[in-house]
């Protein structure tokens, strides 16, 4: 036990999404180096590492389409962008428009909010008749 | 009047399995009938990712999950009547409905697979206090309005059910730019999923709030706020634990309930517990040749499920059209015993030629480290260990064929806690 107490420790608490267990885990970095406790799988100390390291998630929405059989498209970020990018992508998200037929997988905005993933249309939208 | 081999109600995930599976297993004459003018049923407006981990090994949206199915369908050029309702079914598996185009029409059927999903326990239900002012959403109905309507009910929220689409939908509002205050919840513990509530709730800072409920509405034109309260063990409020919230907008995520109109009308034996129908191992209802499958039969947390349960569900009704013969044998019931509220099927029956009994069940409250014991009559046939038990995830027990063949002469089969 080192006794300079100067380095960095920092404490988390954050709960496992791995399985419906849900432990309730205490992640501690000491000195960079990141160890966690209450995790009862190997999964946990995975996700923890993920969600202190760089976590990340899926973006989901829909835009207005022009001509469209339905007013609307859903779409996703085609990957997970940084956490800290999501209230920037929801905003590109807020100022595009998408025009008809639009297939499954199109790019609706390539590369939004510069984070190097793609927003696809999740859905088929054909032209109105 | 038209005449087909199997008519499935409801072209929803689970409508839309089962006609595939029923086509599939030789069924040729297959019709869907759907009120809405799309396929996809409720997934389509479920527009965010989590769906198909199980079936497809991938994590896709609503949309695109559906997107997968209706694909298959029209491949098997399967028919399909849209924005067509059905009003009637007897029990001699005659449908009447309507649309635009035919007006009213009558269809004959040889098998019927029940897939009419469920709808959303509505604010009738709870008797909360107050006017009745607009914004007040079931969380469904708010979930359609933003996502494919494009229109947000509201800026500032407050939830009340912390069920997966209430969930969802704090995330949803809140990215959309409103104010989601709080989420409150009768019950001790969330009936959500886990990844919910992280990725839902603490990743924008919403509190939970457990063992809450709402107690008052404000506002007589528009709701201009909510009063909290929390609630003792026997879910009463307690006096002087009151907040008020100021909001224009609840959402109710407080339960679904199976849509069972048609099944009654025809006399399918219902489930108390599930508001379903009561079904055997082959999914079939009390009506020979009508069987049921997905949120109609009984509510489902996972699509997956859905779809899994649906294709069985098309497969023995055609096998039965096709009149592939069952050794009548006597039932024998299935039933929740101590902290298993109901199972799925309700009976079956040894001499059907299946190599496993599926049953899925729901327990009554959190549970950690429980066995659950598989009874027959008072004999333990099996004991499993569960580390964690909830209600808001539903289980499964998968009996073997060498199991069931030793349970000959007994008479009911009872999961249950120990």
């Amino acid at each position: 036990m080192s006794q300079n107490m100067e380095h960095v420790s920092e404490q988390t608490e954050l709960i496992c999404i791995g399985c419906p267990m849900g432990c309730l885990m205490m992640a501690v970095k000491n000195n960079g180096e990141l160890s966690v406790q209450g995790n009862t799988c190997p999964r946990g100390a995975e996700y923890a590492k993920k969600e202190l390291t760089n976590p990340c998630r899926m973006v989901t929405s829909s835009v207005p389409v022009v001509n469209g059989e339905t007013a609307r498209v859903s779409v996703k970020t085609k990957g997970e962008i940084p956490k800290e990018k999501i209230m920037e992508c929801m905003k590109k998200i807020h100022a595009l428009l998408a025009e008809a037929p639009v297939e499954i997988g199109d790019i609706i905005c390539a590369d939004i909010a510069g984070t190097g993933v793609d927003l696809v249309a999740t859905k088929a939208v054909a032209v109105l008749k | 009047m038209y005449s087909y081999d199997i008519v499935v109600i409801g072209g929803g995930p689970a409508g839309l399995a089962a006609a595939l599976s029923a086509r599939e297993e030789g069924a040729e004459r297959v019709l869907i009938l759907e009120r809405e003018k799309e396929l996809g049923g409720i997934l389509n407006q479920c527009i965010h990712n989590g769906f198909g981990l199980h079936t497809f090994h991938e994590e896709l949206t609503g949309p695109e999950y559906a997107a997968r199915f209706i694909g298959r369908v029209r491949e098997q050029k399967i028919e399909c009547m849209l924005e067509t309702t059905v009003i009637g079914l007897s029990k001699e598996k005659e449908i009447t409905a309507m649309n635009r185009e035919q007006g009213l029409f009558h269809i004959k059927a040889k098998a019927v697979v029940l897939a009419m999903g469920c709808r959303e326990r509505p604010r009738g239900a709870l008797s909360i206090p107050g006017y009745r002012p607009a914004g007040i959403f079931s969380a469904g109905t708010a979930q359609r309005f933003v996502n494919i309507e494009g229109k947000m009910p509201g800026k500032e929220v407050v939830i009340l059910g912390s069920g997966d689409i209430g969930l969802i939908m704090a995330r949803r509002m809140t990215l959309e730019g409103a104010k989601v205050k709080v989420v409150a919840e009768l019950m001790p513990y969330s009936g959500g999923l886990k990844r919910n509530i992280v990725q839902c709730l603490n990743d924008y800072n919403i509190p939970l709030k457990l063992s809450h409920t709402v107690v008052g509405i404000d506002g007589k034109e528009r709701v201009c706020g909510v009063t909290l309260a929390q609630v003792d063990d026997n879910k009463k409020p307690i006096p002087g634990t009151e907040e008020y919230i100021s909001c224009d907008t609840l959402l109710l995520s407080v339960g679904l309930i199976p849509e069972n109109e048609l099944s009654l009308e025809a006399g399918v034996p219902m489930d108390r517990i599930t508001q379903g129908p009561i079904v055997n191992e082959h999914l079939e209802t009390g009506i020979s040749g009508i069987f049921a499958c997905g949120n109609v039969l009984h509510v489902h947390d996972l699509v997956d499920f859905v779809s899994e349960e649906a294709k069985n569900a098309g497969r023995y009704a055609a096998h039965y059209i096709k009149a592939v013969k069952k050794e009548q044998t006597e039932e024998i019931v299935i039933r929740g015993g101590r902290g298993v509220r109901y199972t799925v099927p309700q009976k079956f029956q040894i001499e059907n030629g299946e190599e496993t009994l599926l049953i899925r069940f729901r327990v009554d409250n959190v549970y950690k480290d429980k066995v659950l014991g598989i009874f027959a009559d008072d004999r333990e046939i099996r004991h499993i260990k569960k580390r964690m038990l909830a209600p808001g995830e539903m289980e499964e027990v998968r009996i073997k064929r060498e199991e069931l063949l030793a349970l000959k002469g007994c008479k009911e089969l009872v999961l249950a806690l120990e």
